[in-house]
């Protein structure tokens, strides 16, 4: 009985660790976006579109607690963290710029793209949605075991 | 129970940073674009801009106008009152910031309008007429003639002089300028040279009346 209890609430622990990670890149997204108005790019929308519902998903699915969220929120994780991987690599011009589909609006690889004067905002998306998806893989992989 | 409290506590932690940077950088950034227009004060006012009102108030608005702007069309009434109902204690000095597509040639026509004396009755007329000619927020230049005919304007001689290289030198102008004070939205306004940071129309007032009283007293 302790030991299922210690385990539900180390799970816990990881899905509010996720959902922290998720609300700080949500947040820092509208404030970059809404504040300090540097335009989304194409991909940056995709991004936010997989980032923004984990912070309702995982919040519900916290309190109380309920480890099926996980089930929910993790696809949205890995298809975010697909995308962010994608616009990393566009970033760093390992993939070749004319395969882009940015027509409109904010290029995808610009280089203003860059907060604090030196971090890349598309590495810190990526950073976020690797967090996630690891935190949330290893609270499937001990519910898995039990 | 405690774990909703941590959850609840988190949130709003999160919104109060969010909200405190939020002040900060707008803070920060409206004593920046305060500090730019100080210190590019020739950059507001060219000799070659259109002005409206008494020449000698102790007052200017300077707009940097896209006559495609909704909003600039929508703050025009506003900005006329402000100069006429003032008794002379305020005029207003046009600029032009074409930053919809196509703007900048009907930019160019109101420049030729002016050298017939028809500046403010054709922006006025363009204001007015702004849905016909601008189109998904893209202007369309040709269909703006039929629109600014009743201002009694000669359209042959505005279409040949809207490309005569004085008109060019104005508008590229006006274009750099706009860029040195950071004018990235329309209307941008500046009140004897103080920008007007937190946009709308109250604040607007606010700023042009409290200048009045500091350069008129009372």
């Amino acid at each position: 009985m302790t030991s299922t209890t210690s385990v539900q609430d180390k799970s816990w622990l990881w899905v509010f660790l996720a959902w922290l990670v998720a609300l700080t890149a949500t947040l820092g997204a509208l404030f970059l976006g809404e504040v300090m108005g540097v335009l989304p790019c194409v991909l940056c929308w995709y991004q936010r579109i997989a980032m923004f519902p984990l912070v309702i998903i995982l919040a519900v699915g916290l309190m109380p607690f309920e480890e099926r969220c996980v089930r929910y929120a993790l696809p949205l994780a890995v298809v975010g963290w697909i995308v962010a991987l994608y616009h990393s690599l566009l970033y760093w011009g390992v993939i070749p710029k004319d395969l882009v589909p940015c027509g409109e609006g904010a290029s995808c690889t610009d280089v203003k793209a860059v907060l604090f004067g030196f971090v890349p905002v598309p590495l810190l998306s990526i950073a976020a949605f690797s967090l996630v998806v690891v935190i949330l893989s290893i609270v499937k992989k001990g519910s898995r075991n039990e | 129970m405690n774990k909703r409290i941590l959850v609840v506590s988190a949130g709003l932690l999160a919104l109060v940073v969010f909200a405190l940077g939020v002040f900060f950088y707008t803070q920060q950034q409206a004593q920046q674009a305060a500090q730019l227009a100080q210190a590019n004060r020739t950059a507001l006012v060219r000799p070659h801009s259109p002005a409206f009102g008494n020449p000698g108030a102790k007052v200017t608005i300077v707009e940097f106008i896209d006559p495609a702007c909704e909003t600039c069309s929508a703050f025009f009434p506003l900005v006329k009152s402000l100069v006429g109902g003032s008794s002379g204690q305020v005029n207003l000095v046009m600029r032009y910031a074409p930053l919809h597509k196509g703007s900048d040639e009907v930019v160019k026509i109101l420049e030729a309008a002016r050298m017939q004396d028809l500046y403010w009755p054709v922006l006025q007329a363009l204001l007015k007429s702004q849905s016909v000619w601008v189109v998904h927020h893209e202007a369309r230049p040709e269909r703006v003639w039929d629109l600014i005919q009743d201002t009694g304007l000669d359209v042959a001689k505005a279409r040949a002089d809207m490309n005569s290289p004085r008109v060019a030198e104005v508008v590229a102008q006006d274009i750099a300028d706009g860029k040195t004070l950071k004018v990235t939205k329309t209307p941008g306004f500046f009140v004897n040279g103080k920008p007007l940071v937190d946009f709308g129309s109250d604040q607007l007032k606010a700023l042009v009346a409290r200048e009045v009283r500091s350069a008129y007293g009372k």
